[in-house]
């Protein structure tokens, strides 16, 4: 065990370390470098920025100096709002975007786990059916698609839900179902064939057979065995909910850290970027680990190595 | 057939096992000829791919998602080819029509007696043929599923076969190579790799024999580019089991014993018999693509303007939600299509011809 912790931390580190050193070599690829604004500065503060942040240096001298402010958690500071460090602006949106992404994944965990599970209990019946398409419709449609027709649906059609900003319960609606749509489906897709596979096993009908309630038999046999790939989907699950983070942020306009990634693009503020990637890189990469050894711990009859 | 024994287990209606050791003789006398034709099986031998047709043509969700992916290729394809507007040409005067609305130089026209064809979508406030650019924007969609998914075809058999076939250090390293990669948060390398892409590659169109650049488009380039370098891991995962399994037969050893060079042995006999899992296994890359391509277009980071792509279509039609919602719905509902018919194609490729990869 001791040996797979180490190995997948391993891989882990490694994964961190070339995602950080691909961002430091990108940087060369923008031109200007990082001092550039809109108002050029003169060649004389050009260069005293330069010898201030030490761009002066030989590329390996800078790429050492980079690791080891990234080593302490420096992660430079922004362009475009002068003197914010990257750190901060990060760690003022991100409560935010957790806030709305805790819920979704909270949401698709919840309501996926339970569609899959009734979808396989009710196999081949109508309810089934339902659930299998309008899952199988939830994988194929974009994010955008389902934030747009909701935006439009109950926003400015109905005019029941607050269509932008984040400052109270109901704001949170729109935002969560957009968010947890695609995952909530591909998790109750994920159930139901588990679910299927496990009732379909021996020890259900032993259990059913030693006269176990067929809620006991349920929930104690059939439910815990069916969730652990839904366990291994976490690890995906996070990714997915940063990343739509984006879209739903750009289109509700919540001040979350989604949102300051997408302008810190159009506006190319490079450090800002560049910072947000390696955080994000950071917490995705971790969250992978965790789950891979969460997983393993779980489910004994996995083979460690 | 048998007479009767003393003791005797009835296992048919006119069948029984004796219970004793001694042999009956009739079981030992050679078989007459209209015995012998009996035993021939007159049912001619099922091929690999007639087998897989038969059970994809009973598959009635995968036939429909067929026809419908024939209908999107048609669409964006052929379509435009005869559609009288180009995506790209800006009608004076028919600024911002709504559907089947004309302009009044259009309508003077028609007055004319001339035969003028309707925007059946409208027009945009550059008084371009929304029709005509979600014909074209589907067609980048699909382009780009298709090429990206050929990539990652090539790239990642390639790879897979290669660790598979050599195994040992080769193996353990090209594998480790493919965890960290695996690992990799893609969305994030696509963002800031075509962030960071546009300029060098622009500058890279300037050199003579790089014209082909723009036309491409730079923003089409470097979502090719990120999908070359990230996305070939899982068909690479999939190919490499696939061959660890295939190598250990008989006709590989007698190949090699022939005298078959190693890269003969990859090309004609391991990867032409994983060809149904590589057949499913690119079919479903193609809907994956063209979601990231959307994605990454509705972002405002994927293909340049003109040219015109679902998702960008889609972003510009954002700010008129609330009066024009039909700009916004037409590429929406369009993705959509495209994506869920090409995920039930590929399911269907998957249930006829690769069953054992159901999961």
């Amino acid at each position: 065990m001791a040996k797979y912790i180490v190995k997948r931390m391993a891989i882990g580190m490694v994964t961190l370390l070339i995602v950080s050193t691909v961002t430091f070599f990108l940087m060369f690829l923008v031109p200007g470098g990082p001092f550039l604004a809109e108002k050029a500065p003169s060649a004389a503060t050009l260069k005293a920025l330069e010898e201030k942040y030490g761009l002066d240096k030989p590329v390996p001298v800078q790429y050492k100096n980079y690791m080891l402010r990234l080593l302490k958690g420096d992660l430079g500071t922004s362009l475009k709002q002068r003197g914010r460090e990257v750190n901060d602006i990060i760690f003022t949106r991100l409560p935010v975007s957790a806030r709305v992404g805790g819920w979704a994944i909270l949401v698709a965990v919840v309501l996926g786990v339970t569609l899959g599970s009734v979808a396989a209990l009710n196999r081949g019946k109508a309810i089934d059916n339902v659930i299998v398409f309008l899952s199988t419709c939830g994988i194929a449609v974009p994010g955008f698609v389902v934030c747009t027709v909701l935006m439009y649906f109950l926003g400015a059609k109905l005019n029941i839900l607050p269509t932008f900003g984040l400052t109270s319960y109901k704001h949170y609606i729109m935002p969560v179902i957009a968010l947890s749509f695609y995952p909530m489906s591909y998790i109750s897709r994920l159930m139901r064939s588990c679910m299927l596979d496990v009732l379909g096993q021996d020890y259900m009908r032993t259990a059913k057979a030693k006269g176990v309630s067929q809620w006991a038999a349920l929930f104690k046999h059939a439910l815990r065995n069916a969730i652990l790939p839904v366990v291994t989907y976490l690890g995906p699950l996070l990714a997915y909910t940063l990343t739509g983070s984006f879209i739903v942020e750009k289109i509700f306009t919540i001040p979350g850290l989604g949102d300051s990634f997408i302008s810190s693009i159009t506006g190319r503020d490079y450090p800002l970027i560049m910072g947000t990637t390696i955080f994000l890189a950071f917490l995705v990469i971790t969250m992978n680990v965790v789950v891979d050894i969460v997983y393993k711990l779980v489910d004994p009859r996995i083979k460690l190595g | 057939m048998s007479q009767k024994q003393p003791f005797a287990i009835k296992v048919g209606p006119d069948k029984e096992i004796p219970l004793s050791f001694h042999l009956n003789p009739e079981d030992f006398e050679p078989a007459s000829d209209s015995e012998k034709e009996e035993l021939v099986t007159m049912r001619e031998s099922v091929s690999f791919w007639s087998d897989g047709i038969r059970r994809f043509r009973k598959n009635k969700l995968a036939m429909a998602s067929l026809v419908v992916v024939i209908f999107m290729m048609f669409f964006s394809f052929v379509l435009p080819r005869f559609y009288p507007y180009h995506y790209a040409q800006q009608i004076r005067g028919s600024e911002g029509l709504a559907p089947f609305e004309y302009s009044e130089t259009e309508l003077a026209a028609k007055e004319a007696g001339e035969k003028v064809f309707p925007h059946v979508l409208g027009t945009d406030t550059l008084g371009r043929d929304i029709m005509a650019r979600i014909m074209m924007g589907s067609s980048v969609s699909i382009l780009v599923g298709l090429v990206a998914s050929a990539i990652i075809l090539i790239i990642g058999s390639t790879f897979g076969a290669i660790a598979g076939y050599f195994g040992g250090w080769v193996d353990i390293i090209m594998m480790r190579i493919v965890d960290i990669i695996y690992t990799v948060p893609d969305f994030l390398i696509i963002i800031l790799l075509s962030v960071t892409l546009k300029h060098p590659l622009m500058a890279l169109a300037e050199k003579p024999g790089f014209g082909w650049i723009n036309r491409v488009g730079v923003g089409l380039i470097s979502i090719f580019i990120v999908f070359s370098l990230l996305y070939w891991v899982g068909m690479a995962r999939i190919v490499r089991g696939q061959v660890l399994a295939l190598k250990e037969q008989e006709y590989i050893a007698a190949a090699r014993a022939l005298g078959a060079s190693h890269s003969r042995i990859i090309r004609k006999h391991l990867l032409t018999n994983c060809i149904g899992t590589l057949i499913v296994t690119t079919t479903l890359q193609i809907p994956s693509s063209i979601f990231t391509e959307s994605f990454l277009s509705f972002l405002g980071l994927g293909v340049s303007a003109p040219m015109p792509s679902l998702g960008s279509l889609a972003a510009t039609a954002l700010d008129g939600i609330y009066t024009y919602p039909y700009r916004l719905f037409a590429p929406a509902v369009t993705i959509s299509i495209i994506i869920l018919a090409f995920n039930l194609l590929g399911d269907g490729l998957r249930d006829a011809f690769d069953p054992k990869l159901k999961s």
